[in-house]
């Protein structure tokens, strides 16, 4: 058994590709050692910011060497069917053996592959990986053609077992493998060669460079925490900037140092984000939370113990928070004295997107939506529309100019600055939530209403326009714009219908677009009055008035012609938001798959009147999931199946619908008048907690059945000889048929 | 992001110097008055001593890459955003002819102009430049001895390549590389050229660009640009870069943002746009001489012409953002058309035999 080490040493790969790379070396590696007959028993890949590393363990010293049977034609079998034989298995006809077979004499090919030196099979399969690596982005360099991330330098490529390594000859684009690297890039300095991974990681170590980012990280993560606890503070954990840092790393050395006075008024985010997507700092609080020191992670261990390092760094600090500080007063000025209108005056020149104008358009279209959204989420109408109307005033603002991932929340501070109400700065921030299937649903009713209109605007305008997503194509995050409008109905138990709001949206669009097509002809008529010496207004009016209302034609013209041509017509717009409503049923099924809800209690709920309604529709199906996790539950189903099915195939064989009330006059067993009384008691309760949207009472009720109809199918045969009978019967199972399908259509149901 | 700028980014950001014009390593004694200790021969392994004003550490610059086989050209006499602009990178970085040159490159950013107040922003600053083809493998170590050079101590900072690919949308040009950090702070831009002009770069060109302001600032330790020495601040006429400078920031300010007048621009963008395509559209053989010449390089001229009177343009607020990307695309346009001319002559490795 042999262990094969791998090392592809070269200039510093991005910190966000690493992790990747390294797993995906491991996988080409090992994959086409496998491929090639080479079994391991077990891989570990590794990076940092010069290298990529695999170890493979408990590789055989050959591949297996194989033997291949194949048939071929019959002997007798025409000369272009042993051709093709010959030309597949790459064998002389004398080298063909022949044998008896069931059909006759037949060639048979025996293929024999002796087994390969691991070494040429590592060469190979290296030389492949390199040359085909799925770098996100790959350059040449020099005067080579070979591509990498960055330069390429060395290659180590390494066999050993108990008798010593032996290096795997292998050369790429000039570049031979060996068995040695180098360590860290300031703080060693020479070739290290080494014999196997405990070798090469332990002398690597001594060389200051952690092969390990694991061990990186959490080197970084513990040091950072005990300067901090040692002074009093906190870190501010950062998952992703912990993996980034410890990436950019060889040789992490954590150094703390303190953000000066001046820049400590600024908001908490501001430094937090400044600090982080700058300088790639940590942040470090006190115990009232404010952010009064950073944290930073050299590559370095100086003779003045990080003292140079930390002061150019703190200096940096301080020239990025100036700006900061010069953004942010800059930025409460005008809100001060301009108020956001300063701002969203601006968004006018912003193309929101080509087909759907500019950010002010945008805006005004979500105020409407908003505002007339209101009242069903309890909010002030008046307060909601101003609420949008500034809600994305600060993209225009110079500090999310700087730093966009501070959109919304510069927005509060903005707003409260400029003297607008609490709610008011409450939307700016909260509107874009939720953005994920986790993160806090927006309550305050201003913020429901702002938060709401934005997404479903967003969803409209591009279904109006035709731009869906497709399978992974989703470059306008609708997917998730849809999960909001979910989260937000349901987080807020909103009760409305979707295809109406859509519909509504959209019509608004299109109206805005007619408004602009008059505004088109209005100035082409004028023109040409003026030519004539018309009245404008004289000439429009006739355009309109003419027999053939050539004016509302020219509308209907332009606008089939325009970029909303597919909802232009009243067809057309039904259609698209019926294929909309679906695509949120679609999310919505998603959705609440994840929160434990079994899609066929979905669908079986989809199947009822009202599914517009979300919360009506997710209040059902959390009735029907709970009533069928009860043996009740279970039960009633199963009896419900085999009064549908038996009423079903009835019906089919007889070509009638059983559909007329059955006469408990006809009854004749004890059990099948108990059913009976059971429905005419159930109906009306049912009936009325249906009414009352109490689901789960309902199908409490409906349980109350399940043992009457299981007695009446042991009791009575509903095919009887009798025809009066049979039909009086079937016509029963038509009752428990309706009364059990008052919450869901249990026939859609699995199982 | 300012789009014509070759390299850096704007705000308290790229790499910004400021240079001055620089003489061949053979006239620095002439040049600096008092301390001929800059010619010391710089070993690596060394601690290097600390340069004391501005142009001690370019001329540093220029005797290290000097030193090592670059030319030292000198900055290219028209206004650019960049010292990529300079046609010894934009073009030379095409073709197959080896090249290595090393030069200080004023650059312009109208839109950056702050009236001389800002501690680290300046409308006119200094980029030291460096393109060698092909990228020799030892670049990186190379560019290490660069900082070692004007008195950075690898030992006692901490310099770090952190990704930062590269691409200039008018020049039709894109690289990979890094930022170099030196204590979190950037100090250069590293790039191996992968395309330029819409050309694949084979070989492929390494290129530095070093913020001169911004560095100078850091080795000498000074917080505001204007204050940094400019010359050796022991000898008898002590300049700082605010006695050079501070006046004109202010004049350029002013003109940039207020006073030049659009209308004039705009014909001016128009006319440089005309005459490089008229230049590129001449035939290639000179009916006077009867030889063939390609005129790649004045027609490149009236394309940096274009780019700078956009910048122009922008700094004085009349471009909308959908105009942006029209104008920038019509640069490029330009750009494009230099490059594929100048891979017709004979710098630009075209071969006569070839060609028939």
């Amino acid at each position: 058994m042999a262990d094969l080490l791998i090392e592809l040493f070269s200039e510093e790969i991005p910190a966000r590709m690493q992790r990747k790379a390294a797993e995906d070396l491991k996988k080409l590696v090992t994959d086409g050692l496998v491929e090639a007959g080479l079994t391991y028993s077990g891989a570990r890949a590794f990076s940092t910011p010069r290298r990529l590393a695999l170890a493979v363990d408990g590789l055989p010293a050959k591949s297996p060497a194989t033997r291949e049977e194949r048939k071929g034609p019959r002997v007798d079998a025409p000369e272009k069917a042993l051709e093709g034989f010959l030309r597949s298995t790459g064998l002389e006809k004398s080298q063909l053996e022949e044998r008896d077979d069931k059909k006759g004499r037949v060639f048979f090919a025996v293929i024999e592959k002796p087994g390969r030196e691991a070494a040429g099979i590592v060469a190979e399969v290296l030389e492949a990986a390199v040359r085909g690596f799925p770098w996100p982005k790959s350059m040449r360099w020099g005067a080579g053609s070979l591509r990498w991330v960055r330069p390429l330098h060395s290659i180590l490529c390494i066999l050993s077992d108990e008798s010593g390594a032996q290096v795997v000859p292998l050369e790429i684009d000039g570049i031979a493998a060996g068995d040695v690297t180098q360590g860290h890039r300031f703080l060693s300095s020479g070739a290290i060669s080494v014999a196997n991974f405990e070798d090469y990681e332990a002398k690597l170590k001594r060389a200051k460079v952690v092969l390990s980012a694991e061990e990186r990280a959490e080197t970084i993560a513990h040091d950072a925490a005990q300067l901090a606890f040692a002074k009093g503070l906190e870190l501010v954990e950062d998952k992703g900037l912990l993996a980034e840092v410890s990436g950019l790393v060889e040789w992490p050395v954590v150094l703390m140092g303190e953000i000066e006075e001046q820049f400590r008024g600024l908001p908490p985010e501001v430094l937090q984000t400044s600090m982080k997507e700058h300088q790639k700092f940590f942040s470090v609080k006190n115990a009232q939370g404010g952010i009064v020191s950073f944290v930073t992670v050299a590559n370095m261990e100086t003779r003045d113990n990080g003292a140079t390092i930390l002061a150019g760094n703190q200096k940096v600090l301080a020239a990025r928070l100036s700006d900061a500080k010069f953004f942010w007063e800059n930025d409460l000025r005008v809100a001060k004295s301009e108020g956001m209108e300063a701002w969203t005056a601006r968004l006018e020149n912003v193309t929101f997107h080509n087909k759907l104008g500019s950010q002010a358009d945008r805006i005004a279209r979500i105020a409407a939506l908003a505002e007339s959204l209101a009242p069903m989420v309890g909010a002030e109408p008046a307060l909601a529309g101003q609420a949008a109307r500034v809600a994305k005033a600060d993209l225009s603002s110079e500090m999310v100019f700087e730093f966009p991932e501070l959109q919304g929340l510069m927005g509060r501070y903005y707003s409260d600055a400029s003297g607008l109400p609490a709610e008011v700065a409450a939307a700016c921030e909260e509107h874009y939530s939720p953005l994920g299937p986790s993160d806090d649903v927006p309550t305050a009713p201003v913020s429901v209403a702002v938060a709401l209109a934005d997404k479903l605007d967003t969803l409209t305008g591009f279904w109006a326009i035709d731009e869906k997503p497709t399978g992974s194509k989703d470059p306008f995050a609708l997917r998730r714009a849809a999960l909001g409008v979910i989260r937000l109905v349901l987080g807020n138990e909103l009760r409305t219908s979707m295809s109406e709001l859509m519909a509504k949206h959209m019509a608004m669009l299109i109206d805005v677009q007619v408004d602009k097509i008059l505004e088109e002809l209005a100035t082409f008529d004028e023109i040409s009055a003026r030519w004539q010496g018309r009245e404008p207004d004289e000439v429009m009016a006739e355009r309109f008035e003419r027999e053939d209302a050539s004016g509302v034609k020219e509308v209907d013209q332009r606008l089939a012609k325009g970029q909303f041509a597919l909802v232009a017509s009243p067809a057309g717009l039904i259609l698209q938001v019926q294929n909309l409503v679906s695509f949120l049923h679609d999310r919505l099924k998603v959705h609440l798959r994840d929160q434990g809800i079994r899609h066929d209690v979905i669908d079986a709920c989809l199947a009822m009147p009202g599914k517009d309604d979300l919360t009506l529709l997710v209040k059902r199906a959390e009735a029907v999931q709970a009533f069928l996790s009860t043996d009740d539950g279970e039960n009633l189903v199963q009896g419900f199946k085999r009064a549908n099915n038996i009423l079903s195939q009835a019906e089919a064989a007889d070509g009638v619908e059983y559909s007329f009330g059955p006469d408990a006059k006809l009854a004749e067993a004890e059990q099948e008048k108990a059913l009976f009384a059971a429905l005419d008691a159930a109906e009306p309760s049912i009936a009325s907690a249906v009414e009352a949207e109490d689901f789960a009472a309902a199908m409490a009720r409906m349980a109350a059945l399940r043992a009457p109809i299981d007695g009446f199918f042991d009791a009575v045969q509903v095919n009887a000889d009798s025809d009066v009978l049979r039909r009086n019967r079937l016509n029963l199972l038509h009752r428990i048929r309706e009364t059990c399908s008052k919450v869901a259509d249990l026939s859609r149901l699995e199982g | 992001m300012r789009v014509f700028a070759g390299k850096g980014r704007g705000a308290a950001g790229g790499p910004q110097a400021n240079g001055l014009t620089v003489s061949r390593p053979g006239s620095i004694e002439a040049l600096h008055v008092k301390t001929p200790r800059i010619m010391r021969p710089m070993a690596e392994q060394t601690r290097p001593d600390k340069p004391r004003s501005f142009q001690e550490i370019i001329l540093r610059l220029q005797a290290y890459w000097g030193g090592k086989g670059c030319a030292v050209l000198q900055p290219y006499d028209m206004e650019v955003g960049a010292g990529t602009f300079h046609p010894a990178t934009t073009l030379r970085a095409l073709g197959s002819k080896p090249w290595a040159a090393a030069y200080v490159q004023p650059s312009r950013r109208p839109t950056d102009g702050r009236y001389g107040d800002n501690p680290n922003r300046l409308q006119h600053y200094y980029q030291y430049q460096v393109l060698i083809k092909p990228s020799p493998p030892d670049l990186q170590e190379l560019y290490l001895g660069s900082l070692a050079a004007i008195g950075i101590d690898a030992t006692l900072h901490d310099i770090r390549f952190v990704e930062d690919d590269w691409e200039s949308p008018t020049l039709g040009a894109w690289g990979l590389g890094w930022e170099v950090w030196c204590d979190g702070m950037e100090v250069s831009q590293f790039t191996y050229f992968q395309q330029v002009g819409g050309h694949d770069c084979a070989p492929v060109s390494g290129e530095l660009t070093y913020g001169l302001e911004r560095l100078a600032m850091y080795v000498l330790g000074v917080d505001h640009v204007m204050d940094m020495p400019y010359n050796d601040p022991q000898t008898e006429i002590a300049l700082t870069y605010g006695d050079v400078f501070r006046q004109t920031e202010g004049e350029y300010s002013r003109w940039n943002f207020d006073v030049a007048d659009t209308e004039t621009l705009l014909q001016h963008f128009k006319d440089a746009e005309a005459e490089c395509e008229r230049i590129l559209a001449a035939p290639a053989e000179d009916p006077k001489t009867g030889r063939r010449i390609v005129m790649a390089h004045p027609a490149y001229d009236q394309c940096i012409k274009a780019s700078h009177l956009f910048n122009l343009l922008d700094a004085r607020g009349v471009i909308s953002v959908t105009e942006r990307q029209a104008y920038i695309g019509r640069v490029r346009a330009l750009a494009k058309q230099c490059a594929d001319a100048f891979v017709q002559t004979e710098a630009g490795g075209w071969v006569p035999e070839a060609a028939e």
